[in-house]
Parts: structure tokens; C-alpha cells; sequence
């Protein structure tokens, strides 16, 4: 509770730092606030409480994820200095949109009433919105802005349509009360609740960028500045995936039977999709835009595992995925502005001229791509795991596994470019001294979890 | 310890030698891959026959809630595949004296960190740690191969890459669902050490389908006909070092998967598969030795070479018979030692004539009597005559394959014959005839190139003529992996 708190003071607080029109101070105050808000979030582990008559619970599972989120959120900032150096005048607006939208995501991780997962949405979508169409005077932010607004309001409109229903049926917002109403004889029978529980994960599935409700993806991620985006395919997505493993475990387990073909559906799209259409891109941003979509679908296997290793494997997951996300992303971001690139080619040599960038993106794109000694392995295997649980599910393993194969067909062509490739014309890429501290530090905890996995895999 | 030491050595060593800068970096490899055989000694000397249980073992909780362990150890099978690896790495190190690698820091550090995640396969007792270092294994000779290959290197080693992990990954899935039917001990409701897989009473359908779960994954990287595709374009076009670690160590990798995580834990899988998979394997005895006969290059015609001999190691340890997995064991040295001195022999040529094309070769012999007397007998080991290292190998697997099924016996033996034909025709065009332009000057071997040779030769004889120094290494844990396949 004290995190959200905090949080909206302190963005508060950075708007109206903003007026100092002196961007120096701006980044640095960011990063103390959030390192404020991650240690504070850690008090409350092991102390559950509830607020506000129930609407919020913050647990242990809140916690992790407030974890991650805020953690995410302070690896992603440094990547703006960017903006920094060029006297950007809207820059204390964007760090305060951000911490504006982790509040929302915060609020999605420990909802207890279904308004609140509403409400949570809305605070994280609408700095999203903003943020999409930052870059004012390029057409394609303006575009990814539109097309994620348009759609996006759309979706949490029929996610409120969902909501809805189920109280409609059930007479409650309150998740516990909304299990226990699936307890009586017609609670399974109800057309009305079962439609509302459909077209909220319908309406969920969207946030996630889950198919086929993935279309607004590859464009919106490729339209937004990178700095944004690296926001959005990490903090956005894992709040979206662990609101709804919550959403499931607390409020539909005796529903298991209504939803899991959906979502079984849902989730073999999504790797399909996901890792088909990320081996045609040219574009690197469009073939992270597609990868992420993949591992929605990866999160989702330990989702419908629903057992007692899906939190756990989805909190590792989310921990994995975020550091080599932010780590892609930054280096994209890092690359993409000076060499003007963003295709393939745009990478080529950068092992000869930009050893540590390079390097950095290798870890992270092995350990998007699975392979051991970094943390994307034991997250894929710890997803497996807890699918294998129930063993009717080898099928979808064996789907996944073929998947994972043709994931690291495109992760490699990245890593191809950056050391097979010659320069060309390209020069070395400038990076600060405090980026690169940064990629160190997000390298070193990607191989730091691919070989002491136990650090995190237990907490929950 | 021992096997700690042994198994991370390298992998601190190729921290060091990353931090070097230029040539020196090469010599400290060397040193580095030096003091490791110097380890693997050692535990040898410390190694007793007197028991089956795997000698100097380490067993740490990785991930203790769900009963993963960081268990390693030695049995005498292992301790035969660490000490070729240590034998070979320092000699595959030396072969590339002459070579000046770009980036030479990186290219030994990928070399030696190699070396730990094929030693890691070796020791290993537990499910998931070996998966890890087959993978950890995997990435060095990918970016080895990739960075200092030759010109279609980036194509050619992305479907080696690709092909096998996807083949791993299945192995992986498999691991999972067996860990899963596993009792576990302690706070964990599972384990996933190499015992508790070999406790599990799977009913036979299950084992059927974990079967090809597992040997698609050994079969591509031995590779068994039809897995082989990507084998003789990878060893063509990786630098010579690559290519003796990829034939000389890294596919016995897939040899060792067979013995220490199929033929044990899925028997009844193993018994339905057993005749296809010795279809399979014979096949590529003879198809491997027919298409090395139409060879012009001489590192595709090992390449070919080293699929016939795969085929026939696969045969002998699928036969489930003692003479079979124990001439598998002799033969995954003999194999190790050969194919790693033909390579050498390749590149001693290919540098000096530019060419690895068999008829612009030809009347080396009159110029290089050293080269010649190396190449016969190193030759002569791989077709398998008498006293070599190859006929111990062969023999057993032969008369293995016989004991399970004359018709099988009398096919796969075709390979000596065939063996002798293109191994003959070889060394008949590149060393015997006139010379050709390309081979006037040719200038017999330095001393480096004397002092990698020299060991790999005395291999060839003290197999071929003592091979009970180490068949009496691997009997008790021949015989231990017998005993637990029958018993269930």
C-alpha cells in the first residue's frame, strides 16, 4: 500500500521538479525514488494486509511482482539519458508517467476486487497511451498512439462488459466472494457468468498481447520510442500476466473446466504466432515486438499448468524475461539512434566495434532464447515443469519445445549480425560509462540466475 | 574434489587467457589444457576397479526444493571419456601453433571453456546438470565454428546450432517428464539424480515414446543416419581446431548420452527400437563409407568417414551385449585419437598446399618421409588392422553385432573393407604418384607439429596392443549398466 503511496507522490513530486527546467537532477531523482519504493515494497513481505474494505490485498505474490515491476522500471530509466543530453523539455513528464502507470500496475498485482483490476488497467494503460505518441513529430509514434488507444480503450471496455456480467451473476466485485458464488449448483450453469468470465480474458488477453488479440503488437511497439517500449513489453505485460493468474487462482478455480479450452486455445496461438511471425521480420524491433508476444505464451503455459508451481514459475519467468528484455531493448535503443538502423544490418560488427553492447545482447537474446547458463532456461524449464504436472499436457511441451527451436533461429540472427557481419561503415556506438555500469549489471544478473536459479525460485 | 577441479579448471583458465592480449595467449592455453590431463591423471591413478558406484563424487543441493542437485562423479566409463577430452585439448591446442587466429584470446578462451562443459557431460549425475552442459558445451563450438570457419561458415554452422539444440530441447522434455514419475528424497517430492532414473518402472508405451525423445537428441549429435546432415558441411567448413573438437570429443557426447541416459533408463523403449536403430546405424556404416569413396576433398572424406565409424560404435552399444558397449567404450578412444590425427594431417597439407582437393595432391611422400609414416599408421589405426587401436575397437563391435544377428554382423562388417578402399584410395592420390605444382615444395613436419603427432601415434599402438589398460577401466561399469538393464 505505502508503495502506491509513494509512488503517485513521487511522481507527483518529479512533475514539479520538472519547472527546475534543469534535466540533470531529473534522472538521478527518479532512481532514488524508485530505489525509495522497492525497499519500502520489501517491508511488507510476509505481512499481508488488506485495505480499504478489501479492494486491495498486498501478499507476498503482490510483493514479488511490485518487485520486479519497480526493479524493471529502474533498469529501464538509465537507458533515457538519451533524452537527458538532448534537453529534452518533456522529460520530467515522461518519468512521471511512468511512475504514475507502475502505480496502476501495482494495483493490478494486488487487486481484491475487480474494480480495482479495472481501475489498475486504466492508471497503467493511459500513461501508456501518452507515452506511445511521445515522439510528437514522428508519424508512426502518432500512429502507435492512436492504434493503442483506439484498441486499447476498446478491450477494457469489454473487459468492464465481462466484469459486469459476473456480477451480474454473482452479486459481487469481491474475487473471494465471486469463488464462492461458483460453489453453488447454478454457478457453473449460468450462461451470463460464464460469458462474462469469457470476455474478461478476452479483455485481459489484449493487455497481454496474447492472440489473436496480438494484432496492435508489432506496430505499437515499432511506433513507440524504444525507451517506452522496453516499458511496455515488460512492466505492461508481467503485471498483465500475474493480475490474471490472480484473477484465475482467486476468483475462477472452480470454473477450471469454462475456461481452460480458451485458454489452451489461446495460449497455442500465441506461440504459434508469436514465433512464426517473429522469424519473418527485418525489422529487430518488430522481431522483439513478435518474441514478446511468444513468451506471453510461455507465461500462459504456466498459467493453465494451475498448480502449485504456476506462481512460482511465472514469478521466475517474469524475472528472466524483464532483465533480457530491458537488456535488448536498451541496446536497440543504444544502437538504433546512432546508427539510424533498426533493421538486422543495423547490428552488424557491433561485436568488433561495441564489444561489451554486444556482448550484453547475447546474454540476453540466449536467455530469451532458452539455453543454460542464463536465466531464460530455468525459466522455460521451471514453466515446463509445472506443466508436466499434468502429464495430458505433454502435447503442448512438445509444441513449445519445436517453438523454442524456431525462437532461437531469429534470437541468433541478431547474434549472427553482431559477430559474423563486418562493420561496414558503421562506427562504435557511444555509451556512458553509467549505461554500461547498468548492462553489466542486468548481464550479470541474467547469468547470476541461470546458474544459482534457487535464489529466486522458492520465494513464492 | 578431484572431479570439481578437473571439471572447472578450464573454464578459470579460459578466464585467463581472455584477459591476454596476442600470441601469448595460445601458449598459456596450452599450459592451462596441460595441467588439466596432469588432474585427470591424477584421479586415474586414484581410480579403483574395486567398485561400481562413481569414484570422487560431489554432490551439492542447486535447487534444493525441487530436488536438483549438483552431483558429479566418476565411474569408469566417465573417467575413459575425461581423460581422452584432457588428452586431446592440449594436443588440439598445440595443432593450432601455426595457425594466428584473430582474436587469439577468445579463440582458446571458447576452447578451454568448451572443455568444462564436455567434461561437465561426462561427470555429471543428474538429469538437468547434464542437459546444462551439453548445452554449455554447444555455445563455445558454435562461435568457434561460426567466427574462424571458412567461407559458407555462417549458414552451414546455424543448421549444426539449430539442429541440435532442437534435438536437445526434446531430450530436455523428456528429462522433465521422467523427473516427474521419479520418487524424490528429502524436502523435494522428485529427483532428478541419474539413480532415481534408473528406479523408474515406466510401463512400455511410455517408454517407447521417451525413447525417440532421447535418441533424437544423441542421434543428431553423433549424427546417426538420417541425422547426419549437418555433419560433413560443419566439419568442412569449421576451422581444423573445431573440427577435432566436434569429431574428436564432442561426438562422443552423444555415444556417452546412449549409455549413461537411454540404454539404462528406458530398456523396454530401448528392446521395442533396438532392430530399427541397428537398421539405422548399419546403414550409415555403409552409406558413410560409399559416399567417402566418391570424395575430392579430404576433410569431407573424413567427415563421411567418421559417420561410417559413428554408425558402427551405435550399432555395437544398441546389440545390449557385454562385447558390444565395451568395444564401444574402446572404440570411442580409438575413434577420438584417429579422426583427431587425420584432421591434423588435413591441415598440415591444407597449409602448406593451399589445397584439400585429392587430385591437385599427389608425391608428398618423396618429400615428406616423416608425414608419410605418421599418416600410414594413424591411416592404418582407422581401417582397423591389427595392432591398432582400430582392430580392438572393431573387433568387439563387430563380434557384438554378430552375436545379436549374423545378417546385421555381416553388413555392418562391410566397413573394413570399405574402410580400406577409400582410406587406401586417399592416401594413394595425395602421398604415392607424381607430384603436381602444388606439392613441389613440400617441407616434411616441424617439430611442433612431431610433438602433436607423436603422442596420438603411441595412442594408436598402446590401444591396439595393451587395450586392457583401459578395457579393465570400464569393465565394473560395463558391467553395473548391464546389470541394471536386465534387472528390469
Amino acid at each position: 500500500m505505502t508503495s502506491i503511496i509513494l509512488l503517485a507522490g513521487f511522481g507527483i513530486i518529479n512533475l514539479f521538479v520538472g519547472f527546475l527546467k534543469s534535466n540533470r537532477i531529473l534522472l538521478p531523482l527518479a532512481l532514488l525514488f524508485l530505489a525509495v519504493v522497492f525497499g519500502v515494497n520489501m517491508l511488507s513481505w510476509n505481512d499481508t494486509q488488506s485495505y480499504f474494505n478489501n479492494m486491495l490485498t498486498i501478499d507476498n505474490y503482490a510483493v514479488a511482482f511490485t518487485g520486479i515491476m519497480v526493479l524493471s522500471t529502474l533498469l529501464i530509466l538509465p537507458f533515457s539519458q538519451r533524452y537527458v543530453e538532448a534537453n529534452d523539455q518533456n522529460l520530467a513528464e515522461y518519468y512521471a508517467m511512468l511512475l504514475f502507470s507502475l502505480v496502476g500496475a501495482v494495483m493490478m498485482v494486488s487487486f481484491e476486487n475487480v474494480i480495482m483490476l479495472f481501475v489498475g488497467i486504466e492508471i497503467l494503460s493511459i500513461s501508456m497511451y501518452v507515452l506511445a505518441g511521445s515522439d510528437k513529430k514522428s508519424i508512426r509514434s502518432n500512429e502507435a498512439a492512436l492504434k493503442y488507444f483506439l484498441m486499447g480503450s476498446f478491450f477494457t471496455g469489454i473487459l468492464l462488459f465481462g466484469i459486469v456480467l459476473v456480477y451480474g451473476a454473482t452479486g459481487t466485485f469481491n474475487i473471494s466472494e465471486i469463488s464462492a458464488a461458483q460453489t453453488d449448483a447454478d454457478g457453473l450453469q449460468n450462461t451470463m457468468f460464464t460469458m462474462g468470465l469469457l470476455i474478461m480474458i478476452i479483455g485481459i488477453s489484449f493487455k497481454i498481447s496474447a492472440a489473436p488479440f496480438h494484432f496492435w503488437t508489432p506496430d505499437v511497439y515499432e511506433g513507440t520510442p524504444t525507451l517506452f517500449t522496453s516499458f511496455m513489453s515488460t512492466v505492461v505485460k508481467i503485471a498483465g500476466v500475474a493480475a490474471f493468474y490472480k484473477l484465475m487462482v482467486a476468483g475462477f478455480a472452480a470454473s477450471y473446466a469454462v475456461w481452460f479450452p480458451t485458454l489452451i486455445a489461446i495460449t497455442v496461438l500465441t506461440l504459434v504466432v508469436g514465433n512464426i511471425g517473429a522469424v519473418v521480420q527485418h525489422n529487430v524491433k518488430r522481431m522483439l515486438a513478435y518474441s514478446s508476444i511468444s513468451h506471453a505464451g510461455y507465461l500462459l503455459m504456466s498459467l493453465i499448468a494451475f498448480n502449485e508451481r504456476s506462481d512460482a514459475s511465472i514469478f521466475f519467468y517474469s524475472l528472466a524475461y524483464a532483465t533480457a528484455t530491458i537488456a535488448a531493448f536498451g541496446v536497440l535503443q543504444l544502437v538504433t539512434v546512432q546508427r539510424g538502423e533498426e533493421s538486422f544490418q543495423g547490428f552488424n560488427g557491433l561485436g568488433k566495434t561495441n564489444p561489451l553492447l554486444a556482448f550484453a545482447m547475447t546474454i540476453s537474446m540466449l536467455s530469451l532464447a532458452g539455453i543454460p547458463l542464463t536465466a531464460g532456461f530455468f525459466a522455460k524449464f521451471f514453466v515446463f515443469a509445472s506443466i508436466l504436472e499434468n502429464a495430458d499436457l505433454m502435447w503442448l511441451v512438445v509444441l513449445a519445445v519445436i517453438l523454442a527451436s524456431v525462437g532461437i533461429y531469429y534470437y541468433f540472427k541478431v547474434v549472427i549480425a553482431m559477430y559474423l557481419q563486418p562493420a561496414g561503415d558503421y562506427g562504435r556506438v557511444k555509451v556512458t560509462g553509467f549505461v554500461s555500469f547498468v548492462l553489466i549489471f542486468i548481464t550479470v544478473l541474467t547469468i547470476l540466475f541461470g546458474i544459482a536459479p534457487a535464489l529466486m525460485s522458492d520465494i513464492l | 574434489m578431484i572431479t570439481a577441479l578437473i571439471l572447472f579448471w578450464p573454464a578459470l583458465a579460459a578466464l585467463l587467457v581472455l584477459l591476454l592480449k596476442g600470441q601469448s595467449a595460445k601458449k598459456v592455453a596450452f599450459v592451462a589444457a596441460l595441467v588439466e590431463f596432469a588432474l585427470a591423471l591424477y584421479a586415474t591413478a586414484g581410480f579403483t576397479n574395486e567398485t561400481v558406484a562413481p569414484q570422487f563424487a560431489l554432490n551439492i543441493p542447486w535447487v534444493e526444493s525441487a530436488g536438483i542437485s549438483f552431483s558429479i562423479g566418476m565411474d569408469g566409463i566417465s573417467l575413459l571419456m575425461v581423460l581422452l577430452t584432457t588428452f586431446l585439448v592440449p594436443l588440439i591446442v598445440l595443432s593450432s601453433f601455426k595457425h594466428d587466429y584473430k582474436n587469439p584470446n577468445a579463440f582458446y578462451a571458447l576452447i578451454l571453456f568448451m572443455q568444462t562443459g564436455l567434461i561437465g557431460v561426462f561427470v555429471a549425475l543428474d538429469a538437468f546438470l547434464f542437459y546444462f552442459f551439453w548445452e554449455v558445451a554447444l555455445i563455445p563450438i558454435y562461435f568457434i565454428a561460426a567466427i574462424w570457419g571458412g567461407e559458407n561458415r555462417i549458414k552451414v554452422t546455424f543448421k549444426f546450432f539449430v539442429y541440435t539444440i532442437f534435438g536437445s530441447l526434446f531430450m530436455l522434455a523428456a528429462f522433465v517428464y521422467l523427473y516427474f514419475q521419479t520418487a524424490g528424497t528429502g524436502v523435494s517430492a522428485h529427483s532428478s539424480s541419474v539413480n532415481a532414473f534408473y528406479q523408474l518402472a515406466l510401463d512400455s508405451g511410455t517408454q517407447s515414446w521417451i525413447f525417440w525423445f532421447l535418441f533424437l537428441a544423441f542421434a543428431i549429435k553423433m549424427p546417426v543416419f538420417p541425422f547426419h546432415t549437418w555433419q560433413p558441411d560443419t566439419y568442412t567448413e569449421s576451422p581444423t581446431q573445431a573440427t577435432m573438437l566436434l569429431s574428436g570429443i564432442m561426438l562422443k557426447m552423444g555415444i556417452y548420452g546412449v549409455l549413461r541416459w537411454l540404454l539404462p533408463v528406458v530398456p523396454l523403449g530401448v528392446s521395442q527400437w533396438v532392430d530399427l536403430v541397428l537398421v539405422l546405424s548399419i546403414i550409415g556404416v555403409v552409406y558413410g563409407s560409399i559416399i567417402a569413396i566418391r570424395q575430392h576433398d579430404l576433410k569431407r572424406l573424413i567427415a563421411y568417414s567418421s559417420i561410417a565409424h559413428v554408425g558402427l560404435i551405435s550399432a555395437g552399444i544398441f546389440t545390449l551385449n557385454e562385447q558390444g558397449l565395451q568395444g564401444g567404450v574402446i572404440q570411442m578412444l580409438s575413434h577420438g585419437v584417429n579422426v583427431v590425427g587425420l584432421f591434423f594431417i588435413i591441415d598440415i597439407i591444407y597449409r602448406r598446399t593451399n589445397t584439400r582437393e585429392i587430385t591437385s595432391l599427389g608425391g608428398i611422400t618423396q618429400n615428406a618421409k616423416a608425414l608419410s609414416i605418421f599418416f600410414m599408421i594413424l591411416l592404418l589405426g582407422s581401417v582397423a588392422l591389427p595392432l591398432t587401436n582400430g582392430f580392438v575397437g572393431e573387433f568387439l563391435l563387430l563380434s557384438g553385432v554378430f552375436q545379436y544377428n549374423y545378417i546385421f554382423g555381416a553388413v555392418a562388417g562391410l566397413t573394413i573393407i570399405l574402410a580400406a578402399v577409400y582410406m587406401l584410395r586417399m592416401f594413394q592420390g595425395v602421398m604415392f604418384g607424381t607430384k603436381s605444382a602444388k606439392t613441389e615444395g613440400f617441407t616434411d613436419l616441424t617439430l611442433t607439429e612431431k610433438a602433436v603427432l607423436i603422442p596420438l601415434v603411441i595412442m594408436v599402438f598402446w590401444i591396439g596392443l595393451f587395450p586392457n589398460t583401459f578395457l579393465e577401466i570400464s569393465e565394473p561399469a560395463v558391467g553395473n549398466l548391464l546389470n541394471i538393464i536386465q534387472r528390469r
